[in-house]
């Protein structure tokens, strides 16, 4: 088996005596699209600035490209982007000058012409020009991913990047993401609260529960496991709390809890 | 150090001030009402105290175009950060390939770069207003400039990891950490014009070694040796700690998620 892309190792986060995150595992392997499930306040998004070195883990370790992320961040952070619905690009500035300020923090090659490439990829070349204040939530989100995508990263975190896109954009964004993944052979952590999104793009599914791994597998996988009709019919079920064991043919249930 | 990633912090800078230029009001407009009203008032003094008047307009007036020198520099760097708060694209740099040295040597360069706006618009309106020229003492005068551009990135990094602590609602703090020092920094009267405890802070801040230098540089028309060699000195004190200060409390912060609490706010 190839070595992981990411390696997330016994990871804990607590802020206060409040656990975020209580101890999470989990590889993603190169080329694969890892889907981090929860409910709100399951610890998705910590865990992910966790990955991006914004929050120092309280114990626990990260690799990525196999190399550990607290001693290597900036050589790591150069092949690595993000894209979450938590942050803006500067609404001062027009898209195009956002995109050079970052392809060159990135030190993007040939960086007009990688501007232009990003811009057509998620079709909105045409606003090249304009005030990223202006644009309107969905563009935005769509700005967001070009800076996302302008260093061509090995590693993609994604956090809700769909949450405020139309059916119709968000079906692109979706085709864009499973694009670069397969052409550029990109890696991607990926959290969604639409499990249409889920399902679609993602190869296998981590369920996070209060900071802690409920389950992991193929969305297939999970849905079996549950024994429910859909990924969102699991997750309604964790999210309210209530019955977390899967149901078994002889009505016996099984932990899934990770021990 | 990363060259690339220091032109980016700062071409973003530029990239700001040429969208909104009314930004570049900020940088002129205070100064400018600084010089008028200290500039008339000294000039009225001057008038009136006949010969015996014992300051001369250059005094006061060197001292407002140099506190703002101080004050456009700390700012600068203080600013810088809040500009990345304000866009919500605070996290977008941190999760860049940015260290904490290319970080603070960019903010240095944008508090340069706003003094220099600010200080030659200042040099040309006493010129052209006071005829007062203060280039006019020679080169002596720049060490002390260039000190207090550092004694400001200082103060901007203090102020900066204050604000990175105790979140947005310490903004405030931004703008009014300088004039903290200001009664103790020797701007408008000289060291012995103050109480003895006071002074002892006083003699403690590089920029009372640098507003009294200025005077001496101004009255003999010589370099002030002794204070350009105590402000130096306590300037690289003061940045080491400033810096080390700042570098601890972006632990803090990364330990506690106070980076991305900002980003939701
Ligand atoms: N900096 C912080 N300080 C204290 N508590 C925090 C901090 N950041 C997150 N938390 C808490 O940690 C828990 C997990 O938050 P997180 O943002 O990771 O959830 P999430 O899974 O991304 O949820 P959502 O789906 O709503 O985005 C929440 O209860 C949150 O209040
Ligand atoms: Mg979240």
């Amino acid at each position: 088996m190839p070595e992981p892309i990411l390696r997330v190792t016994d990871l804990v986060k607590r802020f206060g005596d409040f656990t975020a995150v209580g101890g999470v595992s989990f590889d993603i392997a190169p080329g694969e699209i890892l889907g981090l499930l929860g409910a709100n306040g399951a610890g998705k998004t910590t865990a992910i600035n966790m990955v991006l070195g914004l929050i120092t883990p309280t114990s626990g370790s990260i690799s990525v490209f196999g190399q550990d992320l607290a001693q290597h961040r900036t050589a790591i952070l150069r092949r690595m982007n993000f894209c979450s619905t938590y942050t803006n690009l500067p609404g001062n500035l027009l898209v195009w000058q956002n995109l050079t300020v970052f392809g060159r923090l990135y030190g993007v090659p040939d960086l007009p012409r990688r501007i232009d490439e990003v811009l057509d990829l998620l079709e909105i070349a045409h606003l090249k020009k304009r005030v990223a204040g202006h644009l309107s939530a969905g563009e935005s989100t769509r700005l967001n991913l070009c800076k996302a995508l302008l260093n061509r990263p090995r590693l993609l975190l994604l956090d809700e990047p769909t949450a405020s896109l139309d059916p119709d954009i968000a079906d692109k964004v979706r085709k864009v993401v499973r694009r670069v993944c397969q052409e550029d052979g990109v890696t991607m952590l990926y959290t969604s609260h639409n499990m249409r999104d889920v399902e679609e793009v993602c190869d296998r599914v981590v369920f996070l529960h209060k900071g802690r791994i409920l389950h992991q597998g193929t969305p297939e996988q999970i849905v079996a496991h549950f024994q429910e009709k859909t990924l969102e019919d699991v997750f309604i079920r964790v999210a309210r709390g209530g019955d977390l064991e899967p149901r078994t043919a002889d009505g016996s249930v099984t932990p899934t809890f990770p021990s | 150090m990363n060259f690339h990633v220091i032109q980016a912090l700062v071409l973003r800078y530029l990239f700001l001030y040429t969208r909104t230029p009314v930004r570049l009001v900020e940088l002129i407009f205070w100064p400018l009402v600084n010089l008028l009203v200290w500039g008339y008032l000294t000039l009225f003094l001057q008038q009136h105290a006949g010969e015996g008047f014992p300051y001369q307009i250059t005094y006061l007036i060197g001292a407002v175009i140099l506190w703002d020198v101080l004050f456009r520099a700390q700012q600068g760097v203080a600013i810088f950060f809040l500009e990345d708060v304000w866009s919500r694209n605070l996290l977008n740099i941190f999760a860049a390939p940015v260290t904490t040295l290319d970080y603070l040597v960019s903010t240095y360069a944008v508090g340069m770069l706003r003094a220099s706006v600010t200080v030659s618009i200042l040099t040309l309106l006493s010129l052209v207003l006071y005829s007062f020229n203060i280039f006019e003492v020679g080169w002596y005068l720049a060490p002390f400039v260039l000190n207090l551009l550092v004694f400001g990135w200082a103060l901007g990094m203090i102020s900066t990891a204050l604000i990175v602590r105790w979140g947005p609602a310490a903004e405030t703090l931004a703008w009014a950490t300088p004039f903290f020092i200001q009664p103790f920094a020797a701007v408008f009267y000289p060291v012995e014009g103050l109480p003895p405890v006071m002074q002892a802070v006083s003699k403690a801040l590089p920029c009372s070694y640098i507003f009294e230098g200025m005077r001496e540089v101004l009255r003999s028309g010589h370099l002030a040796g002794h204070e350009l060699v105590m402000a130096t000195g306590l300037n690289v004190l003061y940045l080491i700690g400033a810096g080390l200060f700042f570098v601890h409390i972006m632990k803090i912060a990364r330990r506690g998620g106070l980076l991305t609490k900002f980003a939701s706010q």
